[in-house]
């Protein structure tokens, strides 16, 4: 694999860079892989690159309907933190910030991971204590974590609303100086560069219409290009969980839903961190080119659709408006959606299956993107192994009839339902 | 923006409804030995499908009454509507 550096860069520059090898090759599946992973979005990409590199399995095959970096990879607002206040969740996002710090590097693939720092506001007192509470769970976990009162918070962001009779007045924050953004489309090109190096065939416009399973053991897949043998097969698909679930009569506790995203017209430099509205669901972060990045709510019901509806658009930038007013000055440049696989505690799932050789990965709710390396490293390491790390023992998939749930948020059974 | 026509008020925008999932799901009956799966999969396991899928709404901002509604899941197309107590074919 050609290296990308400073001297590739000048000496390719002499052939107006029409020489450079390909990031990926396009190969025709084989007959028979030991690992399929199904999904070639980060989690999947990453896993790949993970069993190649942790546990020198090679002979892998990414098996994607549409094509690398199309699905909720491209389609995120790039936030990576680990804010939690459960250990499951805490100590799971900390292992993967530590992948996000060494990924440019280790990928030879710059992501622009930023470590910007997260701040959610608090809108009362009560509000405040809960966000001590967490903060200091997350210090007990070795996460950084801040309390800033008001006039901190307002050094910080002074272009929030901090006037005075306002409906949610801004009491202080929770910050996570160490949180951050990185570019979505850098770290799915990353991963599937360097897999595709180690001999991981990426295999798009392939979709998974079935499964061969045998005396309760997993034999291989059926595509739209050919039957596939495989040893062990890794299910990766985010929103489209539901539908592959079909394929092998399996119910899960997981929801597809639909939510939104958008970014205003690029303007200079105003926000230098993330800030999250504490009293709705409304995020915002400027991007490198200057765009303002937001999402918040779901729309609310389950949707297949990759495309939202404006009721909730409106509703989560009015939010926007309450916490930084200069927001409704913008003009609006693009919205999208994607399909979130959302978990009924709102905590991911990696987990092994009543059937040998099939594995899980899903349930990431609004929380993909950052827990792209973690799940990855994790999943990979739950296939190769055939059983689960202690990073995600948590994240099982009978912890909802055994009643181990992971509600982070304490909202109960449909995180959704507001 | 999704149109919902209520079988009690006509047709309405959804700004006027909240959702509440999953019509098909039945309790498990009252005064009855409940299996641990039985119940999960009444609290939460789901088919969550693509396509037609028969779904609770409440006309929250009208009425206020439960209703249910077949609706697309892949286009957002709405089919029909029925009273919460209806039987759908």
């Amino acid at each position: 694999m050609q290296k990308y550096s400073i001297f590739n860069l000048v000496k390719n520059a002499f052939s107006n860079h029409e020489n450079w090898d390909l990031a990926w090759k396009d190969p025709t599946p084989k007959e028979e892989y030991d690992v399929v992973i199904i999904g070639g979005g980060g989690h999947g990409l990453a896993t790949a690159y993970y069993l190649a590199k942790e546990h020198n399995i090679t002979n892998v095959a990414i098996i994607e309907k549409g094509w690398i970096g199309g699905g909720n990879v491209g389609r995120n607002t790039t936030i990576i933190r680990s804010n939690y206040m459960h250990d499951e969740n805490g100590l799971f996002s900390e292992f993967g910030m530590d992948l996000w710090r060494k990924m440019s590097q280790d990928l030879n693939y710059n992501v622009m991971f930023s470590p910007r720092g997260i701040i959610n506001l608090a809108h009362s007192d009560a509000q405040m204590n809960a966000y001590a509470r967490r903060g200091n769970s997350m210090r007990l976990n070795g996460i950084d974590a801040v309390l800033l009162n008001r006039e901190q918070v307002r050094e910080i962001i002074p272009m929030a609303d901090f006037s005075e009779n306002v409906r949610f007045p801004i009491f202080g924050g929770l910050m996570q100086p160490s949180a951050g953004t990185a570019r979505h489309d850098a770290v799915a090109w990353g991963y599937a560069r360097q897999a595709d190096s180690m001999g991981v065939d990426i295999i798009q416009n392939c979709e998974v219409t079935g499964f061969d399973v045998v005396a309760g053991k997993i034999k291989g897949i059926r595509t739209s290009r050919g039957n596939i043998k495989a040893k062990k097969v890794g299910i990766c698909v985010a929103g489209s969980t539901n539908i592959l679930a079909e394929k092998l009569n399996m119910t899960l506790p997981i929801e597809t839903h639909l939510l939104q995203a958008c970014v205003s017209e690029p303007v200079k430099p105003v926000l230098d961190n993330v800030v999250t509205f504490g009293a709705g669901h409304f995020y915002v972060s400027q991007s490198d080119k200057g765009e303002m990045v937001m999402g918040g709510d779901l729309d609310g019901y389950n949707s297949y659709a990759q495309r939202g509806n404006l009721p909730t658009l409106q509703h989560v930038l009015t939010e926007g408006i309450a916490m930084m007013p200069f927001l409704s000055k913008l003009k609006m440049l693009r919205t999208w959606g994607g399909i979130m696989d959302m978990s009924m505690d709102g905590s991911p799932i990696i987990d092994k299956t009543h059937i040998e050789g099939l594995y899980l990965n899903c349930g990431w709710c609004y929380g993909g993107f950052k827990a792209t390396p973690a799940s990855g490293w994790t999943f990979a390491h739950t296939i190769a192994q055939d059983r689960v790390h202690e990073l995600n023992a948590g994240y099982s998939l009978n912890r909802f009839s055994t009643g181990n749930l992971i509600d982070e948020k304490g909202l109960g059974t449909k995180t959704w339902i507001s | 923006m999704l149109y919902i026509n209520c079988p009690h008020c006509g047709m309405r925008s959804q700004n006027e409804f909240s959702y509440g999932g999953d019509a098909s799901v039945k309790r498990p009956e009252l005064n009855k030995e409940v299996s641990d799966q039985e119940w999960d999969d009444f609290v939460y396991n789901r088919k969550s499908l693509r396509g037609k899928h028969l779904e609770l709404w409440q006309h929250i901002s009208g009425c206020r009454q439960w209703i249910k509604v077949e609706r697309d899941t892949a286009t957002h197309e709405i089919f029909r509507t029925f009273k919460a107590d209806e039987e759908v074919a």
